[in-house]
């Protein structure tokens, strides 16, 4: 398994830049103006991660997840589902820029290539911002009644959440 | 429902630290939490602008209709209710190409047109269809093919191989989308089906 990730990043490089030439891209300026608008749009989050960022930082300090972890211990260890990740499984279907805040807290608590790092990883990776996704799609054509969308995406974050422990165990141990 | 959300963090933390004592931590995470969010923002952006302009020569190649060609034959399977070649199905196509390749930003307006020409054919435009609810339910589900994001804040917090939970997020995102999709099938049922039945 060890080899699938190492390849990743140069076979997607090579792939990339084969097709643009193939395709007769103007490799360089269709790069630069992508860049561009990377940039300005990871600048774009900044005011919410460092909104989010300062709130996490503020729960860790006061020792909330230490508690609600020994609170929740006894159901969590029993389903052998770290209760670490709980924080941020409730918090991914809600915001994208609150659970990179809080990945980017169990990265510098746990390191990201510990078991924990890595099942919180496989969570922030598969899963959507749900509610976001809904406002959107249902609000540019001016729908309320939802019906049975928000119960159907949220089973769908449930077993990613379920499922993630699970498949760090088997795919990257 | 951020805000409150956020709101309930801060105060929550406080209401915390008077009970663990820790008042003094508190104090100085205020001080830095803005600090390491910037910290976080710049040890990203080499990353993401890389990986954006990247993509935007597989954009500028017409990647994306090449992609949605091929899942054309797919979707219909989800979408009965759209022909081939319909300007929905097209869209839904575009879309799903879209956040296959992580181009948040291209998938939106494709999405939103997807959105507009399922309304049109749509009998109670107040309320949604179960075409309308299974693409939102695939949007809200992450198919994207390398999660650049993850793979980058790892690798800003010195991991050895960023790039190694790659298989598991894979498997986890198809699962948790089998389910999702389910899921919508599902609950269509009652509402939709059972009255075909019934006459």
């Amino acid at each position: 398994m060890e080899t699938v990730g190492i390849y990743v990043v140069p076979v997607s490089i090579i792939l990339i830049i084969i097709f643009g030439i193939v395709k007769r891209v103007p490799l360089f300026e269709a790069f630069t103006s992508g860049a561009k608008e990377g940039i300005s749009s990871t600048f774009a989050i900044a005011p919410s991660l460092i909104a989010l960022i300062t709130a996490v930082e503020m729960l860790r300090a006061s020792g909330f997840f230490e508690l609600l972890s020994s609170m929740l211990a006894p159901i969590t260890d029993a389903l052998g589902f770290p209760s670490e990740i709980l924080p941020i499984a409730l918090m991914r279907p809600v915001s994208g820029s609150g659970s990179f805040a809080l990945l980017n807290d169990i990265f510098t608590n746990y390191s990201p290539d510990s078991f924990i790092g890595k099942v919180a990883s496989v969570i922030a990776g598969s899963t959507e911002t749900t509610f976001y996704a809904v406002a959107v799609y249902y609000g540019a054509v001016g729908i309320k009644k939802t019906g049975c969308t928000i119960p159907a995406a949220l089973i769908s974050d449930f077993a990613g959440v379920v499922l993630a422990p699970l498949s760090v165990r088997l795919f990257a141990p | 429902m951020l805000g409150y959300i956020w709101g309930g963090m801060i105060i929550v933390s406080f209401v915390c630290s008077l009970y663990t004592g820790k008042m003094e931590e508190l104090s100085s995470a205020v001080l830095n939490g803005a600090g390491k969010a910037v910290e976080l923002l710049i040890s990203l952006l080499g990353i993401m602008a890389l990986w954006s302009g990247l993509m935007k020569i597989a954009d500028k190649g017409g990647i994306t209709s090449i992609l949605a060609k091929l899942f054309s034959p797919i979707l219909r399977l989800l979408f009965p209710d759209y022909k081939k070649d319909s300007p929905a199905l097209n869209a839904i196509c575009a879309n799903m190409a879209a956040n296959l390749l992580g181009l948040g930003n291209a998938a939106t307006p494709f999405g939103i047109a997807a959105m507009r020409e399922m309304q049109k054919e749509n009998k109670n435009p107040k309320k949604a269809n179960k075409s309308m609810a299974m693409f939102v339910v695939l949007n809200t589900a992450s198919i994207q093919l390398i999660p650049t994001t993850i793979a980058a804040m790892r690798s800003a917090s010195g991991s050895n191989d960023p790039f190694d939970i790659i298989v598991a997020v894979w498997v986890v995102s198809v699962l948790s989308l089998i389910a999702g999709i389910a899921a919508a099938k599902i609950f269509e049922l009652p509402s939709e089906r059972l009255p075909s039945h019934l006459d």
